[in-house]
């Protein structure tokens, strides 16, 4: 089901099924070259596999935009231990809201890239990870898999390639820190959601200590496609250094907010103000999240020129992330946006390393504080510098998830901090509401 | 303890789902899904999964503390979910928390007298692009208002 109207601006290549009748069937799926990238795969090598989806510069859709095939190549191939494929759609990083709309339109896409992945690094099992709250997400993940099975395209010797794989779906139960990758193997197993120390990556040793290729739901959409039209064709839709579109969720205070599939290099204000329909009630832009609320904030000012892809957010500092867009107007309050973050980051952090564990709580309290009018000046400078204390500093990127956005926010508008000293109201508000969380 | 036919035919199914050996991966789907049929996971339901995963309920205990989903209490018939989080509360779901709270005469993380309704703030549930969002138990509700929060209220109270 989809909820908003696709923009005609979208280049739909994941998303191409989307809004035809009973997308989510292994029928639409069939009629549509369905499953036709995985018999062209099983006639090739693994390497050859692996050739494809790195001629197509995939990146990782989930955030952190590690080369995908490259991140295959590091399974060992000749570990005697069973290979094993997880499937990241613990989605949630706020602002991101585009994995659950890929499993729930074109199930079976999902299927199919893990099915190759499986014959890339002959891996012959593996776990689509859903966040518990997606209950109905995996219910369509359910059905489809049970399709999939009925029609010979899971199980023994699929479709006569002589390739075995079982699939399943695995329940999380509320926790943001399992979507990292380590933390997520870590659930899986039957655990707290706490991550692991790296080296050795999970390509070598993941679930079950056996070697496995993790990868966010949008990376794994992408390989059927891939296969199907080749790596250059994918790549030549994105920018030099990285291939394809990005699913897109556009958030906050735009007219046409919801999730489309856009080129990577889409400029950002024709994003704004074409894809999603212009700024609502004709206010002025004054902040832009590129990727999820763990990426460095964006002025107005800065999202002139810019594109969205790696690079261009890179050579401002910030990052493409998840395709989380937050569009924020003149009227938002960034230290009250900045204090519902560090409530976010000091509620999901794990507890597993102290910089995080008390960083998070730090800029928590801080915020909060200052927000309701308690704030003193060297408070600014503080929330600074517990920040870049975080950086680099923590077992995995939750900290720095925190740190980023915080950072980014006291440098870039100090002013708003300041406005809020000497026992002020919030000037957005005319009551100092707080937020509970 | 005793579950329904069907819990129990997805326990058969997760306990398979794993590599030999490795059965405590079942834990977590085990106790939501039992949790959704008994209500909260009380100390039974700890030491019944405990049991059946091969693990001391103490294991079971430091993983339900850890994951937000997971609650000793049991929550109203209608668990009502807001979020809060950036998206969301960029269209006033702060506000629109308020409001639930005060439609139902509970605060964050209350259950009302007859047991129906709890409320609960939450973090980001993937629903950004369609905010404010609310969840009731696992149903999605999208552009959520006052109003609408109002009628849904209404609508399952009467469903009683």
């Amino acid at each position: 089901m989809l909820y908003n109207d696709p923009s005609p601006l979208e280049t739909r290549v994941l998303s191409r099924r989307f809004g035809m009748p009973h997308s989510q069937s292994i029928e639409t799926y069939l009629a549509t070259d369905g499953y036709q990238a995985f018999l062209k795969a099983s006639k090739m090598t693994p390497d050859a596999i692996i050739g494809e989806v790195k001629a197509s510069n995939l990146r990782g859709r989930g955030g952190a935009g590690f080369p995908t095939g490259m991140k295959w190549s590091f399974v060992p191939r000749n570990s005697p231990k069973p290979k094993y494929i997880v499937v990241n759609a613990d989605e949630g990083e706020p602002g991101t809201c585009k994995d659950r709309v890929l499993m729930e339109n074109d199930p079976h896409q999902l299927i199919e890239g893990v099915l190759i992945a499986g014959l890339a690094v002959d891996a012959h099992a593996g776990w689509i990870y859903i966040r518990g709250e997606y209950r109905y997400v995996l219910d369509i993940m359910d059905r489809a898999i049970a399709e999939a099975y009925q029609r010979g395209w899971l199980g023994k010797n699929i479709q006569g390639t002589g390739f075995d794989f079982e699939l399943y779906t695995h329940t999380g139960a509320g926790s943001y820190e399992c979507g990292e990758e380590s933390a997520m193997l870590e659930s899986l197993e039957g655990k707290r959601g706490v991550p692991r120390i790296r080296p050795p990556f999970p390509a070598v040793v993941g679930a079950f200590q056996c070697p496995t290729v993790l990868n966010n739901v949008e990376t794994f959409c992408a390989v059927p496609p891939i296969l199907l039209n080749g790596g250059a064709a994918f790549a030549a839709l994105g920018v030099p250094k990285a291939g394809g579109t990005k699913m897109t969720c556009l958030t906050g205070h735009i007219n046409k907010p919801g999730v489309y599939e856009l080129r990577l290099g889409f400029p950002v204000m024709q994003m704004i103000e074409e894809v999603g329909g212009g700024m609502r009630n004709g206010k002025k832009l004054k902040a832009f999240i590129p990727g999820g609320s763990s990426c460095p904030v964006l002025t107005a000012a800065e999202c002139e020129g810019a594109t969205m892809d790696y690079d261009s957010m890179a050579q401002r500092k910030s990052m493409l992330g998840s395709g989380g867009v937050v569009i924020m107007d003149e009227d938002t309050c960034m230290v009250k946006a900045g204090l519902r973050l560090m409530k976010f980051y000091a509620h999901e952090s794990c507890g597993w390393c102290i910089p995080c564990r008390e960083g998070t709580t730090w800029l928590d309290k801080i915020m909060t504080r200052f927000h309701s009018g308690g704030g003193v000046r060297s408070d600014i400078d503080l929330l600074g510098d517990i920040s870049k204390n975080m950086l680099g500093r923590t077992f995995c990127p939750l900290g720095d998830a925190a740190a980023m956005p915080m950072i980014s926010i006291v440098e870039k508008f100090r002013q708003e901090f300041e406005d809020h000293l000497n026992g002020r109201p919030c000037p957005f508000e005319h009551s100092s509401r707080m937020v509970t969380a | 303890m005793r579950f329904s036919p069907q819990l129990e035919a997805k326990f058969s199914k997760l306990l398979e789902s794993y590599p030999a050996g490795r059965q405590r991966a079942a834990m977590i789907p085990m106790l939501l899904y039992a949790q959704d049929e008994i209500g909260s996971v009380t100390d039974e339901l700890v030491a019944e999964v405990a049991q059946r995963v091969g693990v001391t309920p103490m294991q079971v205990e430091e993983v339900v503390s850890y994951y937000s989903m997971l609650h000793r209490q049991p929550h109203g018939k209608y668990h009502v979910q807001v979020c809060t989080n950036i998206s969301c509360l960029l269209h006033d779901a702060d506000k629109l928390l308020e409001h639930a709270c005060e439609k139902l005469g509970i605060e964050n993380h209350g259950v009302t007298a007859d047991g129906q309704f709890s409320i609960e703030e939450v973090e980001c549930m993937g629903a950004c692009s369609w905010a404010p969002a609310i969840q009731v138990n696992y149903e999605f509700h999208h552009f959520v208002t006052p109003e609408k929060i109002d009628r849904l209220v209404d609508a399952l109270r009467k469903k009683q």
